[in-house]
């Protein structure tokens, strides 16, 4: 018989994402490792513009709704005036690597003892799905309605390997919650890089790939299975540096 | 005993002394020598300081920090203040004190290096999007900018506003006598981030804008009855009164005090509140005074519209109002003089 198991007190509100939409998920996954880990009353989140922002709706702990893409800023000096909470900032891939990613890597270069989660939908989801810097290549979106052109408009970023190639940063990350055996795979990540800031060595930073059915204009499985089969082929999953912990 | 002090070494011990204990920015002449100084006087105070990427980030990390209840503090000039009016109107949004220096240089874009006041609608009218006031000090010498930065930190609090502590590029370069306040040993403000969730009022979702924008402006109402400062001298029975703040304000007095000797009625108001402006300093004016004169260090005229309108809204009948602007630097006692006999000779036009 299959167990049901309760919803963390911390995320137990409704909250209005899009059905089939991934934010949810990886909002339920953080509860529920800062609940495991004992620091469900030690929480503070600078949370982005964007979709993301709906968490701070749905969530009962300290937050602070940031300008858009300034989350890791914020989130820099929050975890060095207050050293012994768990500060986690919440955003977006426009929040935090368009707009925001000055703030993100100088955060990630600076090794910052807080954790980022990065949800990955490949658009900005709140506006009504424009291009954004992990926009696929060839990928429509409201402002390349014939397909990401690469040549003119870069190639889609990838951040983790950037923090772990180029930066001394404790753990970087990045999991997808298109299936459940990514989905526990992305929960052990999260509770990693949680683990990574209660241990004090470093930066930590999981990229979350998640659907955003609604601008995507595909029905939820759909958009899963998108996600398996294209979002992934770009975007590899895995952990990309894991510092010993002290 | 009073010591000889550099204007911005002075301002940023005034403000450890006050309390501040996170400093969070980006190097810019002439302000950079606060944050060289903090860079090292933090740590032996246990705060927090952090050389950030860019204006931009330096006051989200004043915001980051003022959540958690901390003093903080972040200085610039020109560009950098620019950039930090997204954070100075989230700062209002979220009412969070801060203080934010701005050792205004002359110029439009990157602009140059000249000590200048040509900052003053921006930080008396905010300069970020939306419908908030910020509270701006404006001091005349090194003394003073130790006491108005104690100030600064205090409305801060008291109103959970930001303070723009308005100074020029001179002030923070020159060196004068000066006598610190005392080291103030304060806890962090009490509704600060935990972890807990234990003051619900910091970063809250969930609100009311209407009602809320209407509690702000009843707030910046009791700002605007309460805290107005200003120096003073000879109003009462003067046929024209001379208008400045600042370097120039203080350049003003002189020349007030100078042209009384030589007979002039001439009075003289130094704003020392640019917001709230000071409108008790204008209830105490001569009702038949013949016009106000403003001295401001910038090309367009600035302060003269606050001047004209306080002026309609304190004196029964319509008065001259002049204006005039020295660009940059700091006007001698002596080009004042002339400013004045200008207008006297009827050299110099009215504004309004
Ligand atoms: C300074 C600023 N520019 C633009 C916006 C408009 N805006 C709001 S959310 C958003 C995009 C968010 O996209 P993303 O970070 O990918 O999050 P998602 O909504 O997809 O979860 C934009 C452009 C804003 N709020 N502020
Ligand atoms: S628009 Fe996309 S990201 Fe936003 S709530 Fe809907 S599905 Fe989720």
């Amino acid at each position: 018989m299959s167990k049901s198991k309760k919803v963390p007190y911390l995320v137990d509100r409704p909250m209005s994402f899009c059905p089939g939409c991934g934010h949810g998920i990886a909002i339920r996954l953080v509860a529920e490792c800062l609940e495991e880990l004992g620091q469900a009353d030690n929480i503070v989140f600078p949370i982005g513009v964007g979709c993301s922002s709906l968490l701070g709706g749905g969530i009962e702990a300290d937050r602070l709704h940031c300008s858009h893409g300034r989350a890791g800023a914020v989130a820099t000096a929050i975890k060095r005036c207050n050293p012994n909470n768990v500060v986690i900032s919440y955003q977006g891939d426009g929040d935090a690597y368009s707009i925001g990613i000055g703030e993100t890597t100088s955060a990630a270069y600076r090794n910052e003892r807080f954790t980022t989660i990065i949800i990955n939908n490949t658009n900005y989801g709140m506006t009504g799905g424009q291009m954004s810097n992990t926009t696929l290549p060839n990928q429509k979106t409201n402002t390349s309605v014939y397909g990401r052109d690469c040549s003119v408009t870069g190639n889609p970023i990838r951040f983790p390997e950037l923090a772990a190639d180029q930066f001394n940063v404790g753990y970087a990350a990045r999991g997808s919650v298109h299936d459940v055996p990514n989905i526990r795979k992305t929960k052990s990540y999260i509770k990693k890089a949680i683990e990574m800031q209660l241990s004090g060595e470093g930066y930590s930073v999981v990229e979350v790939l998640s659907p955003c059915p609604t601008n995507w204009k595909m029905e939820p499985l759909e958009a899963m299975k998108h996600i398996a089969e294209h979002v992934t082929t770009y975007f590899p999953l895995g952990e990309f540096v894991e510092k010993e912990e002290k | 005993m009073a010591d000889m002090m550099k204007g911005n070494v002075a301002i940023a011990e005034a403000a450890i002394r006050a309390g501040a204990r996170l400093y969070a920015g980006y190097p810019i002449t002439p302000s950079t020598e606060i944050m060289e100084y903090m860079s090292w006087r933090m740590a032996e105070v246990d705060g927090v300081f952090v050389q950030a990427e860019s204006e931009i980030a330096g006051i989200n990390m004043i915001i980051g920090g003022a959540a958690c209840g901390v003093r903080a503090i972040t200085a610039s000039s020109g560009p950098g203040i620019s950039l930090k009016q997204e954070g100075m109107t989230t700062l209002s949004d979220e009412e969070l004190p801060a203080v934010v220096v701005n050792m205004v240089r002359y110029g439009n874009g990157i602009g140059t290096l000249y000590s200048a006041q040509c900052d003053y609608h921006r930080e008396t009218r905010g300069g970020g999007n939306g419908d908030y006031r910020c509270i701006v000090l404006c001091p005349s010498s090194v003394q003073e900018a130790t006491e108005l930065m104690v100030l600064a930190f205090d409305l801060a609090e008291k109103y959970r506003m930001v303070s723009v502590f308005m100074s020029e590029g001179a002030l923070g370069q020159m060196m004068e006598p000066c006598e610190l306040p005392e080291m103030r040993e304060l806890p962090r403000y009490p509704w600060g981030f935990d972890g807990k969730y234990t003051n619900k009022k910091v970063g809250i979702f969930d609100r009311n804008s209407r009602d809320e924008a209407v509690l702000l402006n009843e707030k910046y109402n009791a700002v605007k009855e309460n805290e107005q400062r200003w120096e003073s001298i000879d109003v009462e029975d003067a046929d024209y009164v001379l208008v400045a703040y600042g370097l120039p304000g203080r350049a003003s007095i002189g020349a007030a005090k100078e042209l009384r000797a030589e007979g002039y009625k001439v009075g003289m108001i130094r704003v020392i509140t640019a917001w709230p402006f000071p409108e008790k300093a204008f209830q105490e004016v001569n009702p038949n005074v013949k016009g106000f004169i403003t001295i401001e260090a910038n090309a367009t005229g600035q302060l003269i519209d606050d001047v004209a309108l306080t002026a309609l809204r304190t004196i029964d009948k319509k008065v001259q109002c002049y204006c005039r602007p020295h660009v940059y630097g700091i006007p001698s006692v002596k080009a004042i003089k002339q400013d004045f006999i200008d207008v006297v000779n009827g050299n110099m036009k009215e504004v309004y």
